[in-house]
């Protein structure tokens, strides 16, 4: 036991780590919540464009969502991070970290609104177009915020699972939770610091997983 | 077309032709409807009223013909659509109300967007919609909190708050329970008294008998017979008409 | 433009890592076949659970489910492989990956069994145990192929998360397809490999993520 609580709760290896720990958590919530903010809008943007059924415009939609949809993040987060410098762009860690996981969370949340957009009545855009509406109208005061409702429950459980994936910047070195436990721990030769981190995430998530659960439950599809 | 006003029919159909892919559903309506008339549809199912009532709203785009507002045309190319269809209110079987928005955002939401109206002169000309259909009280309800026959009040409000030319009325009470219906006939006959024109598809013969200044009757995408309600419903002349009332009077 | 080239689609790289791309290929694939099997069936066991009639049964389970849906996988492999040993349990790259994705992946299928199995009307075990049958050839008989086709959509896109989340284990050493690729990378200093990385994945999952695309249609209209 004595040894365990050495391992895994060392009080002076705590103490000394635990400020950069939260150091590392500030820089979680910011890319957090700078990646749910342009993914989701992003992602709900190009679900609008796709309304207007544009050829040309929905299939490359569609090819994007796909692809992004279909790639492990870390190939994307690899390739961008080893890859841009070599042909000029250099991006620092969290600025490729943030670029690859808000695009990956558009390509998730653009089919997801898609299917609230579709699945709206065809009656709202008449009762919409009756009253002069133009298309545009329509869809962003009429069609889009029952969408929107109607998709909130899958959008929250996407978001969290890519929020959560920010850890993956561990690999490149961007100086989140993940990335400083690992350094703290390789430092003190202890493993106090994941077991922090680990809490840390805890912390940080567990809220919107329950949130999530009661949104789903809220929303629950009638007819069950 | 120099016309003066009180001969322009409040809305005129012209040759009105519409198919759906191949296959032909209207065939050559001629329609005129003068100011505060009301015009009742009849038919049986698949003739083709629904589809002539929407294309007065060109929610379906004629195949050929024209359709005339006070004259203004409607139809073809280069016409301001949504200005026009804000003067032509439709009032749907399924109600469609918004049900994100309250009984009252569902009547202001054209009158602010599209009208560009300041929020409190649309909410004081939805105030006044939403009383005279009897709904002042439920302004701020969502439409799941009303009943059937309420949420079809408030679509006609929202119709009417829009100070339409003519309104449409697609079987505005088949989706009701019996009981319900009443309510929301009683608000067609205001509407009917404030000087409205009105063309309406519909199964409730008593109201036509009571209210209606002509009755159409259409089969096969055609006008088969019009005419006073008591001639069209009392001494059809046209065997399929006959057929038609024979089904309801059993 | 050929710089791009160079860099990104330089064949000649690409044959070069091909042979151990596809053998990585290979290890993700191993990966999938222990990991979806046993996340599946720990998920339904969790459902089951969480559904259950005892309380406490009831919440353990959901506790377990929201911790691990609250923990990062990344989080979890670290704390695995890498705290672990510090306590004297040294695992395999290849324990501590399938420990870890199992834990992970319990969680989401839970979750999705769960909403499976809510989602079949109380009438039709009712049904089922007036006609004699046990509770426990209610559930698979009757209350479970309902279940699973009501969710089956989203069970597939939760394997093509599983595979997506293999490339994880290239962290911790483990010599899968992203694993492969990356070690190319750093001894040609070209991201070729991680292209090629990336078509094959594609190529995988492209196919699921229509067809769950094509269900989801379905079951909507
Ligand atoms: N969008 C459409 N595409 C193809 N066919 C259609 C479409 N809308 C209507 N039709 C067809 O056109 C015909 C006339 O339909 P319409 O809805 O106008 O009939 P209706 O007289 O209103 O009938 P009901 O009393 O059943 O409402 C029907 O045969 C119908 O199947
Ligand atoms: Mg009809």
């Amino acid at each position: 036991m004595d040894r365990f609580l050495d391992t895994f709760f060392n009080a002076e290896v705590l103490a000394r780590y635990a400020p950069s720990i939260l150091d590392g958590a500030l820089v979680t919530v910011v890319l957090s919540v700078l990646i749910v903010l342009s993914g989701i809008g992003l992602g709900t943007l190009l679900a609008c464009l796709r309304a207007y059924r544009i050829r040309p415009i929905s299939f490359l939609i569609v090819i994007y969502a796909d692809i992004l949809r279909a790639l492990p993040p870390l190939v994307v987060i690899l390739v961008a991070y080893f890859g841009l410098p070599n042909v000029g762009v250099v991006l620092s860690a969290s600025v490729v970290l943030y670029l690859v996981l808000t695009l990956v969370l558009a390509a998730f949340a653009e089919e997801i609104v898609w299917a609230g957009i579709t699945s709206t009545p065809q009656g709202q855009w008449e009762a919409a177009r009756s009253t002069g509406l133009g298309f545009t109208q329509a869809l962003v005061w009429v069609v889009l915020p029952q969408a929107v409702r109607m998709v909130i429950p899958p959008l929250t459980n996407r978001a969290i699972a890519i929020t959560k994936m920010t850890a993956l910047g561990l690999v490149i070195g961007v100086p989140d939770i993940l990335g400083n436990a690992s350094t703290a721990q390789s430092f003190s030769a202890n493993a106090s610091p994941l077991t922090l981190a680990a809490i840390a995430y805890v912390i940080l998530f567990l809220p919107f997983v329950i949130g999530s659960r009661w949104l789903e439950a809220r929303f629950a599809r009638p007819g069950a | 077309m120099a016309r003066s006003p009180e001969t322009t029919p409040t809305l005129e159909v012209r040759a009105l032709h519409k198919a759906f892919g191949s296959e032909p559903v209207l065939r050559g309506i001629d329609l005129s409807v003068a100011r505060s008339e009301m015009v009742f549809v009849l038919g049986p199912s698949g003739s083709g009223k629904s589809t002539m009532l929407r294309c007065c709203n060109r929610l379906e785009e004629p195949t050929s013909g024209e359709i005339f507002i006070e004259g203004d045309r409607l139809t073809g190319p280069g016409v301001n659509l949504n200005a026009m269809r804000q003067r032509v209110g439709m009032v749907f079987q399924s109600f469609n109300l918004y049900p994100h928005l309250t009984a009252m955002g569902n009547v202001t939401l054209a009158l602010r967007r599209v009208q560009k109206k300041s929020r409190a002169e649309a909410e004081a000309i939805a105030a006044e919609a939403l009383d005279k259909v009897g709904l002042s009280d439920r302004a701020r309800h969502h439409p799941g909190q009303l009943s059937g026959g309420q949420q079809q009040r408030v679509a006609i409000a929202r119709a009417l708050a829009l100070k339409p030319t003519v309104m449409l009325f697609d079987e505005p009470t088949s989706a009701l329970d019996p009981e319900l219906v009443g309510d929301v006939l009683a608000v067609m006959r205001d509407v009917k008294a404030a000087g409205m024109t009105m063309l309406v598809v519909s199964h409730e013969m008593g109201f036509a008998r009571e209210a209606a200044d002509r009755v159409i009757f259409m089969d096969g995408g055609r006008i088969v017979e019009q005419g006073p309600p008591d001639q069209v419903l009392g001494a059809p002349t046209h065997d399929r008409t006959r057929a038609f009332l024979r089904r309801f009077h059993a | 433009m050929d710089a791009i080239l160079q860099q990104f689609f330089n064949w000649g790289v690409m044959a070069q890592a091909l042979p151990l791309l596809l053998k990585g290929l290979g290890m993700t694939l191993l990966i999938c076949a222990v990991v979806i099997p046993l996340g599946a069936l720990g998920g339904l066991l969790a459902a089951l659970a969480s559904t259950a009639q005892a309380r406490a049964l009831r919440w353990s389970a959901i506790a377990f489910v929201d911790l691990f849906r609250a923990l990062p996988p990344l989080v979890l492999l670290i704390f695995i492989y890498a705290g672990l040993p510090f306590a004297g349990l040294r695992l395999s790259p290849f324990a501590a990956v399938t420990i870890a994705f199992f834990l992970n992946n319990s969680a989401y299928f839970a979750e999705i069994f769960r909403a499976g199995l809510l989602s079949v009307p109380k009438g039709q075990a009712e049904a089922a145990l007036s006609t004699g049958l046990t509770p426990a050839q209610t559930l698979i008989w009757v209350r479970l192929p309902q279940a699973t086709r009501n969710v089956l959509p989203d069970l597939l896109s939760n394997v093509v998360e599983i595979v997506k989340l293999t490339s994880l284990a290239s962290v911790v050493s483990l010599g899968e397809m992203l694993h492969a690729a990356d070690l190319v990378r750093s001894v040609t200093y070209n991201a070729s490999p991680l292209i090629l990385a990336a078509g094959l994945y594609l190529l995988l999952l492209w196919p699921l993520v229509r067809l769950i695309g094509r269900f989801e249609r379905r079951i909507a209209g």
